[in-house]
């Protein structure tokens, strides 16, 4: 979400601010020498900062996967516990997504128009998983639906396994990445207004087609950031997905784990080459965010 | 087709909109409901509409209690201050929006949208998107869109209010010609008395979720039924309980012995009228309204002093 | 249907850990959380935390003001990256780390297994908190304030210092919150490059997968508890700091 209003946390950070900044930049002829040479060192340690922490160690990692050429590279990435890995991901996403996806569409609807008692209570719900460490909710879910957990009984009554199992490894990407939908679908939410779904009623809309064909229009852009956003988020977990697959060779291991196994067996190349195509995969969701960024926030955006 | 609101009432939390509100709009007429704001006048068109339901009260169209009906099932057309375009959708399928709502066929469909945007002179911006016009465009794409459906009532909720000036004007002749055209009951809400003068036939004056005064704008000018009205509909000076209309104040040539001695304090020039202000010699102020060709025969100047002569002033029983 | 979601996903499991800490007693739970490993684990992730998010308000804001307020070459670029550490697996940001900071380090740096490698994977996962909350209260201040102040008579410091920094304070207190929260939960980047070794450099999130891993779950759920607590404290802590520093700023 982006600016909060004063006062109030939101848990989730705006993600690709805009940048364009007008001002000094252009007087920057006009200054004087000091204050020339300060913007400059600003600017050194800023960007230094920046190298150090963030830029030479991804281009170390791709460096390193490609200093033995490329066979060994394409022979890590033909493995076939590799692609499995690659494959689950994907799979895992393209559930969890799109539920996550109609969740917060509809939340959203519900937290913006809705009038209702505890809806602060209800953000901060969505919210939780942006507090809670990847590891506790793996172990919240084991809690759960784990053998001996709550439901656990029931569930092998029903013959269903969720943890050490796909379901679980589902269940425990769309917690982690639960919020997003919600949160940047909610200030397009608050821009759009009420009154083009009015007019859309005083024209004879049933409350679906208003929503369909005004609402969701309306409100795509949003959308579509959070779900690129829930995405990116998906793909990457680790922590709880770690706790829930058992991480089990060749059946339960997506991609992220698989590079953590490559690596625990010493199998350098194999772990780094997985390490790039989820690197690979994040430059291009940043891309997405950025050429996004400005259609999603038009309204909130400064 | 007419319109009756009986005995309306409707708060929100601790704030009323609407006390015991009714009104009669007859067949094919053109009201406005004119009021400052927060007198009521959104909130009963809205009503009207039924974007609101009224806590008491009853709405009939055409002789139909339609008070509990949604909408959608009123056959209202409703345009909004803020035009309300669907941003992603074309003029031609904004237009359109009732009529395929209705899933009327195709070509049914492009010939009425071509009919009604030649009525709205916005042929030839079919293909144009919200995005791509002016504020008096798209109020005109507004009505289109709301006259497709062939309402029996057309709803206006400050319809040329975030418009400048000049086009506003253009649109409130525009408006009454169309209306002239059409004849389909109309009801707009304005805080301007002039739009309403001009516009409407009928004028019902609100204030504070109360209707103070039905009318011709004429019959509202000239026998205002109280002290809101008059104030609101048109220029006043007040002196004490005494209501007294600037321009009925007649700046004397010579004294005769019948006028009041006035000082000048301030002679503003606003075009075809002059507005003089002047101080009474017990020290009320009150202002005149005289038009050019006076102000230039009598010599107005500040500092002056003449003699007025006030007119028998009107005065509302408490 | 929306709350049968949110049940099955949030309420649920947060009930489950509540439970399942509490379940041998609030004796059982001390006991649990005072166990010396557990103990040094804690410390160490929160004092490393609080570290890294003051290196973060320092930074951060630096980054932001820069990205803002000046202009050169592929700054674009460099603003997308920023966002580089949300969208990258926390796993490959532990190997990327390693890869330069570890053994075998092309500029002969290696801290892999020492604390300072758990203060290297938290700085980096949470760069963007501050930098991206700063950003747009940057973007929207009101140049005319600044120049009234320096028409008055104030040196570039001292605009810095009770013009500029006062109206991001909120922000830069939010952006830290929310990398705290971050910081303490953090797991996957630490489980590479710090070694895990109990008392040195092991995590209380890389604690709590421990336990689990030896199926001692009210142990796990105790420390876990710990650390959203922690989270949440922050977290309610600084969003009332938020809002009685509003009441004056608006």
């Amino acid at each position: 979400m982006s600016s909060s209003p004063a006062g109030a946390i939101s848990l989730s950070p705006a993600p690709g601010s805009r940048i364009s900044g007008r001002g000094p930049a252009q007087d920057a002829a006009v200054r004087s020498r000091s204050a020339r040479r300060r913007q400059l060192s600003v600017r050194a340690i800023a960007l230094g900062y920046l190298a150090l922490l963030l830029l030479a160690p991804v281009a170390m990692i791709f460096y390193r996967t490609f200093e033995g050429g490329l066979s060994p590279v394409w022979n890590a990435v033909s493995a076939p516990n590799a692609q499995h890995a690659f494959w689950l991901s994907i799979e895992i996403v393209a559930i969890a997504v799109p539920l996550n996806t109609i969740f917060g569409i509809g939340m959203a609807l519900l937290l913006e128009r809705g009038r209702f008692w505890g809806k602060s209570a209800l953000g901060l719900l969505i919210d939780l998983p942006f507090a809670i460490s990847p590891v506790v909710v793996g172990l919240s879910l084991v809690l759960v639906y784990g053998k001996t957990g709550w439901l656990g009984d029931w569930l092998a009554e029903q013959g269903i396994q969720v943890i050490f199992s796909v379901p679980g490894m589902v269940i425990a990407t769309a917690v982690v990445s639960l919020p997003f939908v919600v949160r940047e679908t909610m200030p397009v939410l608050r821009e759009l207004g009420t009154d083009a779904e009015q007019a859309a009623e005083t024209l004879g809309a049933s409350a679906w087609q208003a929503f369909w064909r005004v609402t969701l229009p309306g409100i795509r852009w949003g959308v579509v950031y959070g779900v690129v956003l829930t995405t990116a988020r998906a793909l990457g977990e680790f922590g709880a997905v770690s706790i829930v697959s058992g991480r089990i060779e060749g059946q339960t291991q997506t991609l992220p784990l698989y590079v953590q196994d490559r690596f625990e067996n010493f199998d350098i190349t194999g772990a780094y080459t997985a390490a790039v195509v989820l690197a690979l995969l994040a430059l291009a969701t940043l891309l997405a965010m950025n050429l996004l960024t400005r259609r999603a926030h038009r309204g909130t955006a400064l | 087709m007419a319109i009756e609101v009986r005995g309306v009432s409707k708060r929100f939390g601790d704030f009323v909109a609407l006390e015991d509100v009714s009104i009669e709009v007859a067949d094919g007429a053109l009201t406005a409901l004119l009021g400052p704001s927060g007198s009521g006048k959104s909130t009963l068109l809205r009503i009207i509409a039924g974007l609101e339901t009224p806590d008491s009260g009853e709405v009939v169209i055409d002789e139909h209690d339609v008070t509990g009906s949604p909408a959608r099932s009123r056959g209202v057309g409703f345009v909004f201050q803020h035009y309300a375009p669907f941003k992603h959708m074309t003029v031609h399928d904004n237009v359109a929006f009732g009529l395929s709502v209705r899933k009327r066929p195709k070509e049914e469909i492009r010939g009425r949208v071509e009919e009604l945007l030649a009525l709205v002179r916005l042929d030839g911006l079919a293909g144009r998107y919200p995005s791509q016009l002016s504020g008096g465009q798209l109020q005109r794409m507004a009505l289109a869109r709301a006259l497709a459906v062939q309402p029996r009532v057309l709803l206006l909720d400050e319809p040329f209010g975030a418009l400048d000036a000049q086009v506003r004007a253009e649109l409130r002749e525009w408006l009454r010609k169309l209306h002239e055209e059409i004849h389909v009951t109309t009801i707009f809400v304005t805080h301007d008395q002039e739009e309403a003068m001009e516009v409407a036939e009928q004028i019902v004056v609100m204030n504070k979720g109360r209707i103070e005064q039905a009318g011709a704008p004429r019959e509202l000018y000239e026998s205002p039924a109280n002290e809101f009205v008059m104030s609101f509909i048109g220029p006043v000076n007040r002196l004490g309980d005494a209501f007294v209309r600037p321009h009925d104040i007649q700046i004397l040539a010579e004294d005769d012995g019948t006028g009041t001695e006035a000082l000048v304090e301030r002679v503003v020039h606003l075009g075809f009228e002059v507005r003089v202000e002047l101080k009474l010699p017990d020290g009320r102020e009150i202002w005149a309204q005289v038009t050019r060709e006076e102000a230039q025969q009598l010599e107005l100047s500040q500092g002056q002093i003449l003699s007025v002569r006030l007119p028998a002033p009107r005065v509302f029983a408490s | 249907m929306l709350g049968i979601y949110l049940t099955v996903l949030v309420l649920l499991p947060v009930a489950a850990l509540l439970a399942k800490s509490g379940s041998g007693g609030t004796s059982a739970f001390w006991r649990e959380i005072s166990n010396p490993e557990a103990v040094a684990a804690i410390k160490l992730t929160l004092i490393v935390s609080a570290i890294v998010v003051t290196i973060n308000a320092v930074f951060g804001t630096l980054v932001a003001w820069v990205l803002v307020r000046d202009e050169f070459r592929g700054k674009k670029i460099v603003n997308a990256l920023i966002d580089l550490p949300f969208a990258l697996p926390t796993i490959v940001a532990g190997v990327v780390l390693l890869a330069l900071y570890g053994k075998g380090s092309p500029i002969g740096v290696d801290v892999a297994f020492t604390r300072a490698s758990v203060a290297l994977a938290l700085l980096f996962v949470t760069l963007p908190f501050v930098v991206r909350s700063v950003q747009p209260v940057l973007l929207g201040l009101d140049l005319a304030m600044e120049e009234a102040a320096a028409s008055l008579g104030a040196g570039p410091l001292t605009v810095l210092r009770r013009i500029v920094l006062p109206t991001l304070a909120p922000a830069i207190i939010s952006g830290v919150a929310l990398s705290f929260a971050r910081a303490i939960g953090e797991y996957g980047s630490l489980v590479l490059i710090t070694g895990n070794l109990p008392f040195k450099t092991e995590a209380g999130s890389v604690y709590i997968f421990g336990q689990i891993q030896n199926e001692n779950l009210a142990a796990a759920a105790a420390v876990s508890v710990v650390l959203l607590l922690a989270a949440l404290l922050v977290l309610a802590l600084l969003g009332f700091a938020l809002r009685r520093r509003s009441r004056h700023v608006l």
